[in-house]
């Protein structure tokens, strides 16, 4: 069973010609089959857990250790993340002009799989995963989030989530800016993908409104770079009732 | 975060449209178009249409040093049947025609050159095979004139395919006649320290199409002016251009349609990827339209795509309108940068940075890749592409 293990992780970022140090100390553990939330006020460093996980290189890396079954997740590269399982939705995806969204399901998929699926039935299985997310079939012409929607582009990193089946899946503030009913369409992608009982989710949020269609098992709430408090799905009744004003007035500047 | 960043450093885009009754395009020159070399000063580097090339890499093409060696340059000529292929003297009416040298190294190409190619396919023939004209640089110093006319009606597609290393100046004649379609390719695929500067000059026939691919790739100096204009009303031009400027590489486009008759129109597009230290890229677009050109209908873009730090493009649109009686006119530039965050997006899907590079750059230039119809040429541009990009990554 995929286990992801985040012990003691300390992440700093350059700004403006000073180190700030954003994760101070974040323990976590995430098994396939489970969903975690976390949640947590602007600036907690929600974010910066998600893009660090994923090696994203703004962020440096200064303590604690990140395994993914016992790999050593901290030492691969970006790519050599995502093929060893770990998947992250980003918040703002990026536009890459030039490549149709076929082509870069495709590609991905190839680099993922470790080869190249079979056109015939990768064809029908985009179209479908496609027609469950209400994407026109156009879409998969247009250039990677290129003009797209906020809604959109949420759509697409969920169809990439169920294309490429990830063992740990990061989904960064999935919810924010969708309405009502793509937030739906979009939880049931995810759904989808959890009821294989194949995936552990990472749920980071701002708002519990997500945590209506998405059952999380355990909740966590981040609070100036750590985790300050975890929990069952009652948490996140608290905190939708409480907001996160204890969590803030009691941490060190967010 | 994950903002992209659109305006790598080192890019300028300097966009004008002129309302005027004094020509920029006209002004611009240091010295009116002449077939003569003596007719045109020996540039200082601060004229404007010299602004942007580095003089003492032409190898003297600029200030009369560089003697021709003789055997500098093999030309091959492959040509279906029904085309009629010469070698001529200076002296050879049909040379010149369609247009007049515009800077000292086109006219230092028209002064200097002994035998001139010209190559004929008669009116109404329509060839399904192209005309494949190789040449080959070994190394020596070389002038030339080449002329392609294509008779009423006739249809044909030429490939000029420029290899090896040379330092050459060439000017290219292009005449259609009424009716007729003439698609070129010009592939500038040099040796690393070829110099190649010429003048692409295109006269379109009434209601004749001419459709011009310019792919550079290689050299260590390219200069070139397609240029084109019209003889009457009803001609289309569709003028491309694919280029891909490496580190140390100065690659220069310059072009200039002249819309000198009614009713006729005119679609300009150029992308060009750039990476490594002092890749220069450079595209000027001039359109003219003049007073007498009602029912115009013209577009130019211009798409920068950088790679890398250290690489320059100088992008400058330039339309000029002297009659509101068109259909339409427009430009575009845009210098966009393959950055930080779009690699980690393709990476963060279990793509290698290499292929993400390839996948960006091949789906940048696809759109004119495709839509040059010889199946040889754009298989090779799109290995040329790998291979550019496998020298760095």
């Amino acid at each position: 069973m995929a286990t992801l293990e985040i012990r003691d992780l300390r992440v700093t970022v350059e700004a403006d010609n000073a180190t700030k140090e954003i994760l101070k100390g974040v323990d976590l553990t995430v098994k396939q089959g489970e969903t975690h939330a976390i949640m947590g006020p602007n600036g907690s460093g929600k974010s910066t857990l998600a893009y660090s996980l994923a090696g994203h290189p703004k962020y440096t890396i200064t303590g604690g250790s990140v395994t993914l079954d016992g790999e050593d997740v901290l030492e691969m590269s970006v790519d050599e993340r995502a093929r060893a399982g770990l998947f992250l939705a980003m918040q703002y995806p990026v536009e890459v002009p030039g490549v149709s969204v076929s082509n870069f399901l495709r590609t991905s998929a190839t680099a993922i799989r470790g080869e190249a699926p079979k056109l015939r039935t990768w064809v029908k299985e985009v179209k479908e995963a496609m027609e469950r997310l209400n994407m026109d079939p156009s879409f998969a012409e247009r250039n990677v989030n290129e003009g797209f929607s906020g809604g959109e582009k949420k759509r697409h990193e969920i169809l990439q989530l169920e294309l490429l089946k990830p063992k740990i899946a990061i989904l960064d503030e999935t919810d924010s800016g969708l309405d009502v009913d793509a937030l739906r369409v979009v939880s049931e992608g995810v759904n989808r993908v959890r009821e294989s009982g194949e995936v552990g989710t990472l749920l980071i949020t701002h708002y519990t409104r997500i945590l209506r269609y998405i059952k999380p098992d355990h909740v966590h709430v981040f609070a100036a770079g750590r985790i300050a408090e975890s929990g069952g799905a009652e948490l996140a009744d608290q905190l939708e009732a409480e907001g996160y004003d204890k969590y803030v007035k009691g941490g060190a500047s967010a | 975060m994950a903002e992209a960043q659109n305006i790598p450093v080192g890019s300028t885009t300097a966009g004008q449209i002129a309302v005027a009754a004094e020509s920029t395009v006209a002004t611009r020159m240091s010295a009116p178009p002449s077939f003569d070399v003596a007719d045109f000063p020996v540039p200082h580097g601060r004229e404007e249409e010299w602004r942007f090339t580095p003089l003492e890499r032409l190898r003297g093409l600029h200030d009369g040093t560089a003697v021709a060696t003789g055997d500098g340059l093999q030309v091959t000529v492959e040509a279906p049947e029904g085309v009629t292929v010469e070698t001529v003297g200076r002296d050879d009416a049909r040379l010149g025609k369609a247009g007049t040298p515009v800077d000292r190294v086109a006219a230092q190409a028209y002064s200097a050159f002994e035998k001139a190619g010209v190559i004929t396919v008669p009116k109404e023939t329509v060839l399904t095979e192209p005309i494949r004209i190789a040449v080959r640089g070994e190394g020596g110093v070389a002038y030339g004139h080449q002329v392609v006319e294509l008779g009423a009606f006739a249809e044909a597609v030429v490939v000029i395919d420029h290899t090896g290393d040379a330092v050459l100046a060439a000017n290219v004649d292009y005449i259609l006649g009424d009716g007729a379609k003439l698609t070129v390719v010009s592939v500038q695929d040099w040796d690393d320290k070829a110099v190649h500067v010429g003048q692409h000059n295109a006269l379109i026939g009434r209601d004749a199409t001419f459709k011009s691919f310019v792919v550079t790739f290689g050299g260590d100096l390219v200069r070139l002016h397609p240029r084109v204009a019209y003889a009457g009303t009803g001609g289309e031009a569709e003028l491309f251009g694919l280029y891909f400027t490496d580190a140390g590489q100065h690659q220069e486009h310059r072009l200039l349609v002249d819309h000198n008759t009614p009713h006729c129109k005119s679609n300009v597009a150029y992308k060009g990827a750039l990476q490594g230290d002092d890749a220069h890229a450079v595209w000027i677009g001039d359109v003219l339209i003049e007073a007498k050109a009602e029912g115009t209908d013209t577009y130019e873009m211009n798409r920068n795509l950088v790679l890398t730090d250290g690489a320059r493009v100088d992008s400058v649109p330039n339309l000029e309108i002297e009659t509101g009686e068109i259909v339409g006119a427009g430009h575009a530039s845009a210098t966009g940068r393959f950055d930080d965050e779009q690699l980690f997006y393709l990476m963060a899907r279990g793509i290698p940075a290499d292929e993400a590079r390839r996948l960006v750059v091949r789906g940048f230039f696809a759109e004119l890749v495709q839509q040059i119809g010889v199946d040889d040429i754009e298989e090779r541009l799109l290995v040329k592409i790998d291979e550019e990009l496998e020298a760095t990554v």
